[in-house]
């Protein structure tokens, strides 16, 4: 085309990046390439093709790491914490700096080799990933020096085994990798079978500043290789980002292990837009929400939720934009959207598509021709959607949105949470009452006011429900990478006493059967029959109700229908446990009697429990108003407010040793924090938590929020566990009882803690009274607000 | 609303003038403008287009045609304005269009823009050319001075042969929220135009908030103007691209509504070829190209012009040039 031609059609015509220097670098390797293993590459082995999407040509060829190749890197990880861990933090910190100073020299290198791997615009490598992979080392540089002193009294776990998806590959190793070696740990990573390269060139550059081997290891290869590092018995802690059905298939796999584990999984986040909105913003917003990086973003907005008012306008706005992306080579500086990852996700994007048309749905794509080769699609837009369809539940990870419309700020709320997801949201509204008010009721780790897709280093990131768990960035993200190091020190726990079968009828006084305690009431058991519970001796002390399935199902649905006990004030609910202190200081005696009966405890050591237990629920009524959140500093104009909200409802099974205080010590932080409970107290003694109900009855307790139901451990736990209204679980016990109750936990993907067949020492207040328990009873939201008039 | 003027629907329509409506305070209530987001846009906007190569050229030869070459200043003379006139007249080197295989396009600015002691000065020194001259008019820059006095300005600059009167608004009028006595004047100043352009300058660096400059734009599109306009060039903060596109955004609503197209200026601190290429993807992407004309889009400016002679000869001889040896502004 000449210039009188353009001069009058204002084409763009083509501005492609240069890909010399990375072709070069491909070349210098020969094309082929092995694992960073203990400070050098080895020897590329057999393995597979990796290809540039958007023509697919084949770029390298990457190593399939085998058993042996892996059980190297471990030893070399092994091998390499002890002198890493002896660095000081600033010896750290100099590393990590030196990391980020040599990805910012080597940024156009890696923005190349990341869009040619991946097929990400080039825009989108160079402006936003590569950037924010130096800022992720800059941050945590920080942390390395300051780690001791903001986490008194942890250690890291020793060698993180880390999986990472091919979305974003050089970014999600930066955020796995900077906390990981920030906190003192050494990591085995393995980056997704379609984008090894950059992670190549990653290790490349560990080599240049002279990383200590070991420290960083980088295993190619494909999903196998992924799980083998799982399940490899000498990894401390794994951490995942991918599909949920992965994270599950890991949760499940490293049950039992005692390895730490974060997930960050699948999202179907939705993009809400009141009437209120800059809507021009609202539809600009929603391309960076859907359309960037393809859609292929586990936190891409792809529910359009719009106010039913504005539906029309907005709509036709949405579809003018969408004609004006520019689709194409993802090396071209003004293209939009790129290539997909490969043909398989293509396809699959395409069957979803498909099966929504089949569904009802009325699919909208801009004219235009799309390249004759690569992995490209339209980008896409459903309307005539309901949460029924399949289109607007399942993740489809590609360049596909849908829209549905709401009439009231409650029923966006509604539609927003049903999801079996919980990973990010936006809010468009020009009011900050309604967006300030939506933020905290989505159920999502990530919350972005009239913003979207915003990542920084400082700000954790990561999901409720199916989600995952765990934070990456931000103080909450140092986490995951640290433990206290009581948590190491542990002895098993003893294997429960079995109770004495009982001699009947040789009660006292008249006869007191303790019911379930469920929605405020006591309730007899839905099977109609009673355990008898007996002393030390086998005298009979009293009967219990023999909770079964049907009472779990009642008490979780009276936890659910209690939820709004997170909304009540934090001080409300300090007044309650401090009331509930109270209310057990006055029938101390009683308590104490009871707990001598059923465990054959000297009178002090009955008495000592019990005034533990009154000082453990003033502990926790005192933390009720105080463990809260953080304003995180993001290099944007924007405060982003790190909420500490509560999981939702939390089963306990409750340890039988301390069998008031122990199951006071789980409950207290739980209910303090603002969840709801239902709590399975000791099976042989559970009636110092049956006579609980009077004091939770005459402390104000709202009815729902703690639900007791005795019976048989492992049944009850597991029907507890299996029960999807119920978002996190405590459990006390032996070892596999703890692997059951992991493994248990996946369909909805709850958190659980265990007590990892270890002895807790439940009168440890530097354990059991600080905020340990807090962080479990509550997950981290982080908001985005910008500002601006 | 109801203000629909031109069925949309029509394909290849003639421009209609701007026939002005009435002040609608219902629709000036809806508009919201969230600069976060709207910076956020602004920003992207150089780094999501890029024209390079003969794409470049043209795009640039283009935005010659959009320059409103100006000069406003305490010491123009006749012969400063006839400078920029003969400027203007052969905006560039003969031998630089002839290299880039254009010499057959007609490539000259899109006015001349003077005040208007020296509307006559550029008017002959144009003659012929068709190169209309824009005169500022109405107590610029403060637009301030009496009423009366600023509508006899403005008949005074059209006798002498304006054809584009760019008048200022009274910011106080939008910082207080007084749209009635805003939409007022404006409505004068279109009915003393006549038959010239009526280009608004809102002096978007002293609004305060993205908001009030949407507001104002919207009071000035009902009023009658044909163009809005960022800046006089004196204000602390000129034309951005953040500004820029609360205004654009809301001539898109306007067209959305009433079908009429509104021109658009920025003015002030647009002197690199850079700056014009990432105005005019702007308009491309917000707008769409029916924008891209010299009836709906302009740029205030002089020394702009230098600088893309200068990179219209490096794309010409594959060498980079210096200002110096563009024949000055």
């Amino acid at each position: 085309m000449n210039i009188p031609e353009i001069f009058k059609n204002l084409e763009y015509g083509p501005a492609p990046e240069g890909d010399e220097q990375a072709v070069a670098w491909l070349d210098s390797h020969g094309r082929k390439f092995g694992s960073f293993i203990d400070g050098t590459f080895t020897k590329p082995g057999k393995g597979f093709a990796t290809i540039n999407p958007a023509n697919g040509k084949e770029l390298a060829q990457i190593t399939q790491s085998t058993k042996a190749d892996l059980d190297r890197a471990l030893k070399a990880a092994r091998k390499a914490t002890g002198p890493w861990q002896a660095l000081s933090g600033f010896e750290r910190a100099k590393y990590l700096y030196a990391i980020a100073r040599q990805v910012q020299k080597h940024a156009r290198l890696f923005a190349v080799l990341e869009t040619m791997d991946n097929g990400k615009p080039i825009r989108e490598s160079r402006d936003i990933d590569v950037p924010l992979v130096a800022r992720h080392f800059y941050h945590h540089a920080g942390w390395a020096q300051h780690i001791e002193r903001e986490f008194p009294d942890h250690q890291p776990y020793g060698v993180c085994g880390q999986v990472i998806p091919w979305n974003f590959p050089l970014l999600m190793m930066a955020w796995k990798i900077a906390p990981a070696l920030a906190a003192g740990n050494t990591v085995v990573l393995k980056p997704a079978e379609f984008t090894s390269l950059t992670a190549l060139l990653f290790a490349e550059i560990c080599r240049e500043i002279d990383l200590p081997p070991g420290v960083v290891n980088i295993v190619t290869g494909d999903g196998e290789v992924g799980a083998a590092i799982m399940d490899h018995p000498d990894i401390d802690k794994v951490a995942f980002t991918g599909s949920t059905g992965v994270g599950k298939a890991i949760r499940k796999a490293t049950a039992g292990s005692g390895k730490g584990i974060s997930l960050e999984l699948g999202g179907k986040s939705p993009f809400i837009v009141f009437e209120d909105a800059d809507i021009d913003s609202a539809v600009e917003g929603l391309v960076d929400a859907i359309w960037f990086n393809q859609g292929q973003v586990c936190c891409a907005g792809s529910r359009l939720l719009v106010q039913e008012s504005i539906e029309k306008r907005f709509i036709k706005k949405l579809k003018a934009r969408m004609a004006k992306l520019r689709i194409g080579d993802p090396l071209d500086k003004a293209i939009d959207i790129g290539a997909l990852i490969a043909p398989i996700q293509v396809e699959r994007v395409a069957e979803l598509m498909k099966k929504g048309e089949q569904e009802g749905a009325i699919r909208y794509q801009p004219d235009g021709e799309l390249p004759a080769d690569g992995c490209f699609m339209k980008p896409t837009l459903f309307t005539n959607v309901s949460p029924a369809n399949t289109i607007a539940s399942e993740e489809v990870f590609g360049p596909v949105l849908v829209a549905m419309s709401f009439r009231t700020p409650d029923e966006a709320v509604s539609l927003a949470n049903n999801s079996l997801y919980g990973l990010a949201a936006s809010v468009w509204s020009e009011n900050i009452n309604l967006a300030l008010d939506i933020a905290p009721r989505v159920k999502a780790g990530i919350v972005w006011i009239n913003s979207t897709n915003q990542f920084d280093a400082a700000c954790g990131f990561g999901g409720y429900k199916e989600s995952g768990f765990g934070r990456e960035g931000g103080k909450e993200g140092m986490a995951a990478y640290l433990r206290p190091t009581w948590e190491t020190k542990l002895k098993a726990l003893p294997a429960s006493q079995k109770p004495v079968a009982p001699k009947l009828f040789e009660t006292d006084g008249i006869d007191r059967t303790a019911k379930l305690y469920v929605g405020g009431k006591q309730s007899r058991p839905d099977g109609g029959y009673a355990r008898a519970i007996t002393g030390p001796d086998g005298k009979l002390i009293a009967e219990v109700g023999e909770g079964n399935r049907k009472d779990i199902r009642n008490a979780v649905e009276a936890a659910r229908s209690a939820l709004g006990w997170g909304n009540k004030t934090a001080h409300l609910r300090s007044q309650i446990l401090y009331y509930m202190g109270e209310n057990l200081d006055y029938r101390k005696a009683e308590f104490a009697d009871r707990i001598r009966a059923m465990t054959g405890a000297s009178v002090g050591a009955a008495k000592k429990e019990v005034d533990q237990t009154i000082e453990r629920l003033f502990a926790f009524a005192g933390w009720a108003d105080k463990y809260d959140g953080a304003v995180h500093n993001p290099p944007t104009r924007a405060m982003t407010v790190a909420m500490v909200e509560p999981i939702g409802v939390i089963g306990i099974t409750a340890p039988d040793e301390a069998p008031l205080l122990g199951a006071i010590s789980l409950l207290a932080p739980a209910i303090a924090m603002g969840n709801t409970a239902v709590l399975i107290p000791s099976e042989h003694s559970p009636l110092a938590m049956t006579d609980f109900y009077q004091i939770l009855e005459t402390s104000d307790l709202p009815g729902g929020v703690v639900n007791i139901v005795t019976g048989e451990k492992e049944s009850l736990t597991n029907t507890l566990v299996e029960h999807d209204g119920v978002d996190a679980h405590f459990y006390v016990g032996d070892a596999a009882g703890g692997k059951r109750v992991e493994e248990m936990s996946i369909h909805n993907l709850k958190q659980t803690w265990t007590n990892k067949g270890k002895a807790i020492d439940w009168a440890d207040k530097s354990v059991c009274e600080g905020e340990y328990f807090m962080a479990r009873s509550t997950q981290v939201k982080n908001v985005w607000v910008p500002y601006g008039a | 609303m109801t203000l629909k003027a031109v069925d949309l629907g029509a394909h290849n329509h003639n421009h209609q003038r701007n026939p002005g409506f009435d002040l609608d305070l219902g629709w000036m209530r809806q508009v919201r403008m969230n600069r976060s987001a709207l910076e956020r846009r602004a920003s992207t906007i150089g780094t999501r287009r890029s024209v390079k190569k003969q794409w470049q050229a043209a795009w640039l030869l283009r935005a010659i045609t959009f320059i409103d070459l100006t000069t406003l200043n305490g010491d123009d003379s006749a012969g400063r304005v006839e400078r920029l006139c003969a400027k203007a007249r052969q905006p560039v080197r003969p031998e630089i269009l002839k290299a880039l295989g254009a010499d057959g396009l007609k490539v000259n600015p899109g006015a001349v823009c003077v005040y208007h002691n020296f509307v006559e000065t550029a008017v002959n020194a144009l003659k012929g050319t068709g190169i209309p001259v824009a005169a500022v008019s109405t107590g610029f820059p403060a637009g301030l001075t009496p009423f009366e006095t600023r509508i006899k300005e403005v008949e005074a600059s059209v006798a002498a042969g304006a054809k584009e009167i760019d008048v200022v608004i009274e910011r106080h009028h939008v910082l207080n929220g007084d749209w009635q006595a805003l939409y007022d004047q404006m409505k004068a100043f279109r009915e003393a135009c006549g038959e010239a352009h009526l280009k608004t300058i809102l002096g978007t660096g002293e609004l305060a908030t993205q908001t009030n400059v949407a507001k104002a734009s919207l009071v000035c599109m009902l009023a009658g103007a044909d163009f809005i306009k960022t800046s006089t060039g004196k204000e602390k903060v000129n034309a951005d691209l953040q500004t820029s596109l609360s205004m654009i955004r809301m001539i898109r609503w306007f067209h959305e509504e009433t079908g009429i197209e509104i021109g658009y200026k920025p003015a002030g601190g647009i002197s690199k070829a850079k700056d014009a290429l990432t105005f005019m993807a702007l308009m491309k992407e917000e707008l769409g190209d029916n924008w891209l004309q010299p009836h709906l889009f302009r740029f205030g400016a002089s020394s702009l012009l230098t600088d893309i002679e200068r990179q219209l000869e490096h794309n010409a001889t594959g060498r980079y040039s210096a200002d110096y040896r563009q024949p000055m502004v």
